[in-house]
């Protein structure tokens, strides 16, 4: 992201604030688009929520870290996400997502070299009729053996 | 409306859309057109059949042939045979519903027969977006009735008598919840839906939120009457996105029908809906925890009392329910509590929806009458274990709950015939388990779940988790002793007894009920320092069989550390000691002479 993309994005920030000012309960949808708009949130962002909400930064910090969803840090332009819930994992999810490490050299949570890719496990997606299962975006991608992974990973780079 | 003489469902659920279920519904409107048959056949978009594992799916109706498996160049034909010239298509039925000449209903196949479908009664029936239909389908009618001709506590009143319990876990009585909301003093009161389906391999919530949300807008109106509320809020997961977008819709629909908002259908009641969306943290499906995350903290769950019909969101009187709660509301309004009261066992009324996971045939959601029995579940509706393996256990209860051997198979299945075995109903994930998984794997499984997911508010799940889930890492590795399964038992009743909330309260029974049913399995682990099922790395060992190897090297060219070694005319040999059960041997070998044990 260059600095004129921040900036232009701080102040679609300073939008997100005011349409949700005044409801009750503001932060988490106010988090949620925020989250959507940067891919992560950042510490002006924090900031400028905290002044916007009229909410102790230490407060935000809490509430940003407590939940999955949100990062501090960047993440890659797709997210995979293979699920371990239980019908995956009886079905051999780990040889899934032990797979995608291998292909991606990145460990769960961490994002690859070339910033394209984070890899994460999740918790179930509900497609527990598809298992073992991975979701890419909003792609889900079902039955999956070891052998699948490079081709969805080609799909995605290319 | 329009009439047509062929209705061709199409699932865009979250299971089938994943297996190109749109391309499916672009080439049916295609080939319609292209026969000039557009105003004779419509093609709509539903919610779940239940039956995901044989996604996607196509219905056709009035015959009700349920076509499975269906891929995107089989459309073509389907048109032109069965739509054109009214000849099923037999070769792309769903092959249990072909019986040599006869062909059945989607209605009478084995996986169907035994449900009976309150909750999920128009998923797969109507178009999730489109409000018409579900109004077709006695959609806002409960709500007129509530409206029009019942005071609130007629409407408490009849869901008292109903006998339904809340279907997130607890199975507390839905009706003893409303009423004390509506009994609680406050000028401003508020309506909850959680539908933060946080169980692995539970999806049941999602399915009806994708392919009914206005049954869960409508009960949340009448909930609204009944308690004395306006504001609804649908606490949802983010991980669903197709559900938020189809709620969303219905919303939307619902406010410009009038069903929502001031002067409901002129009444002049008053109700509107929020949806909020979680962020992936498995406590908030815990009331308080729900709560404090809609108000914008940390979801981490807070003592009880005061209750939330007393004390809840903002500090004000709360009703708080579960997706599939909601769902049966409105036929227990037109249908009346004696109706819904005649179904199912002594103390659990009514049906209860399962999502089939794990080794089964037939994945997907079902929904049951209650007091049905495992086995019928699993052998008559799931269809039994794949590749002829032997069933070891049904997990019900996701990390709260428990395994339930094949010896309880034919136990009538309710809220407290399943306590009563070490499990609970939970939200109705079930998981089937066979040969081939180890039950300290599981254990150790949900440990690490729990111990991940626990919000550290309190010390005896913030602590107790960790220590379990070290002692059980520690069998699994084979460094375990005798005295840990005391060890874990003792932890187990502390945390049981001193967790703060739902979460840490249930945290211990995967290891209690895989004690209690396979305590011969952990003895392996820990006395013979074996892995029965095969599962746990460290107790495996990867072993040459002489008689089938034929010497041809490959293993050893994979063996990424040399730890195999031979020569021509002699079967080779695995140096166990060098081994790090990569099982790359295992899979190369093209002999099949390498076994692990």
């Amino acid at each position: 992201m260059t600095e004129l993309e921040f900036k232009e994005k701080m102040e679609k920030l300073e939008e997100i604030i005011k349409d949700h000012r005044h409801q009750d309960g503001p932060l988490m949808p106010v988090l949620h688009e925020t989250q959507e708009l940067f891919g992560y949130i950042p510490e002006d962002a924090q900031k400028r929520i905290a002044l916007g909400l009229n909410v102790p930064m230490a407060e935000i910090y809490g509430v940003a870290t407590f939940y999955s969803r949100f990062t501090l840090k960047p993440r890659g332009k797709y997210t995979i996400s293979i699920c371990l819930g239980t019908a995956c994992y009886v079905r051999n999810a780990q040889a899934i997502i032990e797979k995608f490490q291998d292909e991606l050299k990145v460990e769960p949570g961490a994002t690859s070299e070339d910033g394209i890719f984070t890899l994460e496990a999740t918790r179930c997606l509900g497609c527990c009729g598809l298992a073992p299962v991975a979701m890419i975006g909003e792609d889900v991608y079902g039955k999956l053996v070891p052998e699948d992974v490079p081709g969805i990973i080609k799909k995605y780079r290319d | 409306m329009e009439m047509y003489r062929s209705h061709v469902m199409i699932c865009r659920g979250t299971g089938c859309t994943s297996s190109n279920s749109e391309q499916i519904v672009k080439n049916f409107e295609e080939e319609i057109k292209k026969h000039g048959i557009e105003n004779e056949i419509t093609v709509e978009r539903t919610g779940c059949f239940g039956l995901c594992a044989l996604g996607p799916i196509v219905i056709i109706y009035p015959e009700a042939s349920f076509y499975s498996l269906v891929k995107p160049e089989d459309v073509e034909e389907i048109v032109k045979e069965h739509l054109v010239k009214g000849r099923v298509v037999k070769r792309l039925l769903y092959a249990e519903s072909v019986d040599g000449d006869t062909i059945k209903s989607i209605n009478d196949v084995e996986f169907y027969k035994k449900q009976y479908r309150i909750a999920l009664k128009n998923c797969g029936v109507i178009n999730p977006e489109d409000i018409d239909e579900y109004i077709a389908f006695d959609g806002y009618k409960a709500l007129e009735k509530v409206l029009t001709s019942m005071k609130p506590e007629e409407v408490v009143d009849t869901i008292k008598r109903s006998g339904l319990r809340g279907r997130g876990g607890g199975g507390f009585s839905t009706g003893m919840k409303w009423d004390f909301t509506a009994k609680a003093a406050g000028d401003k009161k508020y309506v909850l839906c959680n539908a933060d389906e946080g169980d692995p391999g539970a999806f049941m919530d999602r399915s009806v939120l994708e392919g009914d949300p206005h049954s869960v807008i409508e009960a949340m109106a009448i909930a609204g009457y009944a308690v004395g509320s306006n504001q609804g809020y649908i606490y949802c997961r983010a991980e669903y996105p197709i559900a938020v977008k189809r709620m969303t819709i219905a919303i939307m629909q619902a406010r410009e029908y009038g069903l929502l908002g001031k002067n409901i259908l002129g009444t002049g009641y008053e109700f509107d809906l929020e949806i909020r969306l979680g962020a992936g943290a498995f406590v908030c499906g815990e009331e308080t925890a729900l709560i404090a995350s809609i108000e914008g903290e940390r979801g981490m769950p807070r003592p009880r009392p005061p209750f939330p019909a007393i004390k809840g969101l903002f500090g004000k009187p709360t009703l708080l329910n579960n997706v599939e709660t909601y769902a049966n509301i409105c036929q227990i309004i037109l249908n009346g509590a004696e109706w819904f009261a005649s179904m199912g066992t002594e103390k659990s009324k009514g049906t209860k929806v399962f999502a089939l996971g794990g080794k089964i045939n037939n994945t997907g959601l079902v929904e049951i009458p209650m007091g049905t029995t495992m086995r019928e579940i699993v052998f008559e509706i799931g269809g039994g274990i794949p590749e002829g393996k032997k069933f070891k256990a049904a997990q019900t209860g996701g990390p709260s709950g428990g395994c339930i051997p094949a010896e309880h198979l034919d136990v009538p299945i309710d809220y407290d015939n399943l306590i009563a075995l070490g499990s609970m109903m939970g939200s109705g994930g079930l998981i089937v388990m066979d040969e081939d998984n180890c039950m300290v794997d599981i254990a150790r499984f949900f440990l690490d779940f729990t111990d991940d997911e626990s919000c550290g508010k309190c010390t005896p799940c913030r602590e107790g988790t960790k220590r379990m889930l070290e002692i059980l890492e520690k069998i699994a590795e084979g460094k375990g002793e005798m005295s840990d399964i005391d060890k874990l038992e003792n932890l187990a009743k502390n945390i049981k007894a001193s967790a703060l909330c739902g979460l840490g309260q249930t945290a211990p029974n995967p290891v209690l009920s895989t004690l209690k049913y396979f305590k011969d399995e952990y003895v392996a682990h820990i006395k013979d320092k074996k892995c029965p099922a095969g599962v746990c790395t460290a107790l495996l060992n990867y072993i040459v069989i002489d008689e089938k190897c034929k010497s041809c090297g490959i293993c050893a060219k994979q063996c990424p550390v040399n730890a195999i070694s031979g020569q021509k005319g002699v079967p080779y040999l695995i140096d166990t000691e060098k081994c790090i059960k990569c099982g790359a041997c295992l899979s190369k070998c093209p002999f099949k002479a390498i076994y692990k044990g």
